[in-house]
C-alpha cells in the first residue's frame, strides 16, 4: 500500500528526515516510536502533504501513485488520513458542516452518491456512539474550545467518518488520560481491517498496549535505528532510546 | 476645481423652482444655506483628517448631473426583490421615488411610507436637516440639491409587520447621474420598524451616489435597518446614515458592501437619553481597485446606554479599506458600556487597510473596550480542511464565510441572514 524509498527531507533547509525507507501493507500496523526531535511528526506531515517541507531526495508510493506528487486534499480523496498531533481550532465552521463537506468530496472522487442531510445524520450517529461523542459537539465551531482530549477524541471520529485506506495518527495519545486513551484505542481497533492500514506515531509505548502493533520502528536522527515485532516497543519502554542510540553507536 | 463647484452651484439656481417646498419655506431656507455650504466646503481633500484615507479628486474629473426621469420596466426592479421576505417595495430611480415601480401596501391610519418630495411640509420642517450636520461638502450638496427619496413615518404604538425594502437603481447610458436620494425616518413611541436598503446599478456610466438619510427613534421603539451595497465597479457611493435616539431604544445598522469603486458609508448614532442601545454590524468585500471607507460614530450622551460595533472586511486584489470608529463618551454617560471590534482579512500582498478606532471618553464610570485584528488567512485552518478532502479553493471559501460569521449571527430575521448569506457566500467564489 505504502512504500517509502530512502526519503530525505529538510525543513527550512535543515535535514529531518535523513533516508526514511519503510513499506507498509495492507492490514498492517505499524508503529513508528522515538525521541522527541527524530523527524517522527515531519514523516507523518510530508506522508499528509503539509506545506514547508522539502524532499529533497527520495519518493513515497501509495497504491502504485506517486504520492509526493499530488495535492493534500487529492491524497485525502485516495484514502490517506492524518490524525494531527494539534488538530485546528476553525472558528465559525461547525463539526457537522465540516465532516459533511469533507465525506462528499470524498464520495463524490470516488464516484460514491453524496449523502443528503438524514443519510449524512444517521451516519454520523452511528460514530458518535462509537467514539462514545455528544451530539452537542457537532453544532460547535470545529475543535474550538475542544479540551485537549476531545480534540483527538474528534481525530479519531474523523477517522470512522471518513474510513480512509491509510490512517497516519500523530502522537494521538498525548493529553490523554486513560479512559480517553482506551476510547480511542478502541476507535482506531474498530477501524482496523484485512483492507486498511494504520501507521501510530508515538513517543511512549503506553498506546501500544491498546492498538497493538504488528511492527515497530525506532526513528533517530531522520533514520530508523531498528525495527521489530510489538516486543521492541516493550523493550525500549524498559531501556529507553539511548539503548538504540548507543546500539547504532556500535 | 473652481469650475467643478461652480457647475453644481448652476445646477442649484436652475432646480429651485422644481424643487419641493416653494421659496418661502422652511426648506427653501435649508436648500439655501446648504448650497452656500457647499460653496464653502467644496468637496474634501486628504487634509482634511476625516478624509485623509479617501482621496475623492477624482469626482472633479466628471460633470455629475440629475438624470431625466427613466421609465424603466417593472421586471428590473422585479429581480432585486428577496425572496421569501413579505416586503413594502419602494424604488428609487437615480435618487426619484418610482410610483410606477414601488408596491406599497395600504397602511393604518397614521402609517406613511411614500415619496419625500408629496411629504407634508409641516414634517418636513419639524425634522429635515435636524440629525444630519452639515459638516461636509457631500452632506451640503445632498441637502441642496436631493430631489426626492423616501419618507417614513411610524406613529406611536405602531408595529409595521412588513419590512421595507427600497431597491435603489442608478445610473445613466447618457450622462454621469448624480443620485441624491434624501430619506427621513421617524419611529414613534413604542414603535417597531424594519427597513432594508439595497443599492444596484442598472447603467455603466460613472455615477455619483450621495445619500443621506436621517433616522430619529422615539422613546422605546425598535428598529433595525440593512445595507446591501452592490454596484457596478462606475459608482461613486457616499452615504451618510445618522440616528438619534431617544430613552430606551434599540437600533441596530447592518451593513453589507461589496460593490462600487468607491464607498463612504458615514453611519452615526446619538444616544441621546437613557437606557437606549445601538448597534452597528458591518461586513465588507473588496476586489481590483475598490476603495471602501467605514466611518463610523457612536456618541454617548446620556447615561446606562450601550452600543456595539463589529466591522469585518475580506480584502483582495489592490483594493483599500479603511476603518475609522469613532466612540464618544460624553461628561454625562456614566454607566455606558460601549464595545468595538473590527477585523480584516487581507488576500493579496497589494491590499491595504487604514484603521483607527478613536475613544474619546469624558465619563469615569464606563465600561469601554476596543479591538482591531488584521492579517491573512489560517494556513494551519486551510490545510486542515484540505487534509480532510476538501479543495483548496472550497476551504478558503469556508474559512472565509467563517470569519464573517460572527456579523451574520446578529442578523436575527432568517430571510435577510439566509439571502444576504447567499450573496455573500456567492461572491467569496
Amino acid at each position: 500500500m505504502l512504500k517509502i524509498n530512502d526519503l530525505f527531507v529538510s525543513v527550512e533547509e535543515k535535514e529531518i528526515l535523513k533516508g526514511v525507507s519503510l513499506e507498509v501493507n495492507k492490514g498492517e500496523v505499524h508503529a513508528i516510536m522515538g525521541p522527541n526531535g527524530s523527524g517522527k511528526s515531519t514523516l507523518a506531515n510530508v506522508i499528509a502533504g503539509k506545506d514547508g517541507y522539502e524532499v529533497t531526495s527520495g519518493e513515497i508510493i501509495y497504491e502504485g501513485k506517486d504520492l509526493l506528487d499530488m495535492d493534500p486534499e487529492e491524497r485525502a480523496r485516495e484514502g490517506v488520513f492524518l490524525a494531527f498531533q494539534y488538530p485546528v481550532e476553525i472558528p465559525g465552521v461547525s463539526n457537522a458542516t465540516f465532516l459533511k463537506t469533507a465525506l462528499n468530496e470524498i464520495r463524490k472522487y470516488r464516484g460514491e452518491a453524496e449523502l443528503d442531510s438524514r443519510e449524512f445524520l444517521q451516519y454520523m450517529r452511528e460514530k458518535m456512539k462509537l467514539i462514545g461523542i455528544d451530539e452537542s459537539m457537532l453544532s460547535r465551531s470545529v475543535n474550538q474550545g475542544f479540551s485537549g482530549g476531545e480534540k483527538k477524541r474528534n481525530e479519531i471520529f474523523q477517522l470512522q467518518m471518513l474510513q480512509p485506506k491509510l490512517a497516519v495518527l500523530d502522537e494521538t495519545d498525548s493529553g490523554l488520560d486513560i479512559d480517553a486513551l482506551k476510547i480511542v484505542a478502541n476507535g482506531v481497533n474498530t477501524f482496523r481491517s484485512a483492507d486498511n492500514a494504520v501507521i501510530v506515531v508515538t513517543h511512549y509505548q503506553r498506546l501500544l498496549n491498546y492498538i497493538i502493533p504488528d511492527f515497530v520502528h525506532v526513528l533517530v536522527d531522520g533514520k530508523i535505528a531498528r525495527s521489530g515485532g510489538k516486543e521492541l516497543a516493550l523493550e525500549l519502554e524498559e531501556k529507553g532510546y539511548e539503548w538504540v542510540k548507543e546500539g547504532e553507536a556500535v | 476645481m473652481e469650475n467643478i463647484i461652480e457647475k453644481y452651484l448652476t445646477q442649484f439656481r436652475e432646480s429651485t423652482e422644481s424643487l419641493n417646498g416653494n421659496s418661502v419655506s422652511g426648506i427653501h431656507k435649508l436648500r439655501t444655506n446648504a448650497i452656500e455650504k457647499f460653496h464653502e466646503l467644496g468637496f474634501p481633500t486628504t487634509k482634511n483628517e476625516d478624509w485623509k484615507y479617501t482621496n475623492v479628486s477624482v469626482l472633479n474629473n466628471f460633470h455629475f448631473r440629475k438624470s431625466p426621469v427613466q421609465n424603466l420596466d417593472k421586471s428590473l426592479a422585479e429581480k432585486y426583490k428577496i425572496p421569501g421576505l413579505d416586503a413594502e417595495l419602494i424604488v428609487i430611480v437615480n435618487g426619484i421615488f418610482s410610483h410606477e415601480l414601488s408596491e406599497i401596501s395600504s397602511q393604518p391610519d397614521g402609517v406613511v411610507i411614500g415619496s419625500l418630495k408629496s411629504a407634508e411640509n409641516d414634517l418636513l420642517n419639524a425634522h429635515l436637516g435636524k440629525y444630519s450636520e452639515i459638516n461636509n461638502g457631500f452632506t451640503a450638496l445632498n441637502t441642496a440639491l436631493a430631489g426626492d427619496g423616501v419618507l417614513i413615518y411610524v406613529p406611536d404604538n405602531t408595529v409595521l409587520k412588513k419590512t421595507v425594502h427600497i431597491i435603489y437603481l442608478s445610473g445613466d447610458d447618457n450622462l454621469n447621474a448624480l443620485v441624491q436620494p434624501r430619506n427621513l425616518i421617524i419611529a414613534g413611541e413604542n414603535s417597531r420598524l424594519n427597513i432594508i436598503e439595497t443599492y444596484h446599478s442598472i447603467y455603466g456610466n460613472e455615477t455619483l451616489l450621495n445619500s443621506v438619510t436621517e433616522i430619529k427613534c422615539g422613546r422605546n421603539s425598535g428598529v433595525k435597518l440593512y445595507r446591501l451595497q452592490s454596484e457596478n465597479n462606475q459608482t461613486f457611493h457616499i452615504n451618510l446614515t445618522e440616528a438619534h435616539l431617544e430613552e430606551a431604544c434599540n437600533y441596530s445598522h447592518y451593513s453589507v458592501t461589496l460593490g462600487g469603486r468607491l464607498v463612504r458609508n458615514d453611519t452615526n448614532i446619538v444616544l441621546d437619553a437613557e437606557n437606549s442601545t445601538g448597534n452597528l454590524y458591518g461586513l465588507y468585500l473588496t476586489e481590483e481597485n475598490q476603495h471602501v471607507d467605514n466611518h463610523t460614530l457612536i456618541d454617548h450622551r446620556k447615561p446606562h446606554c450601550q452600543s456595539n460595533e463589529l466591522y469585518k472586511g475580506i480584502l483582495s486584489g489592490k483594493s483599500h479599506g479603511v476603518f475609522n470608529g469613532k466612540v464618544f463618551v460624553r461628561k454625562d454617560a456614566q454607566k455606558t458600556n460601549a464595545y468595538q471590534s473590527n477585523k480584516a482579512i487581507l488576500l493579496s500582498d497589494d491590499a491595504k487597510i487604514d484603521t483607527k478606532p478613536q475613544l474619546e471618553i469624558f465619563a469615569d464610570d464606563v465600561k469601554c473596550s476596543h479591538g482591531a485584528a488584521i492579517g491573512q488567512l489560517d494556513e494551519q485552518a486551510l490545510f486542515y480542511l484540505r487534509s480532510r478532502g476538501i479543495d483548496e479553493a472550497n476551504a478558503r471559501k469556508i474559512l472565509l464565510r467563517a470569519f464573517a460569521n460572527d456579523v451574520f449571527e446578529k442578523i436575527e430575521d432568517e430571510v435577510i441572514h439566509n439571502w444576504l448569506n447567499e450573496i455573500v457566500t456567492e461572491r467569496l467564489k
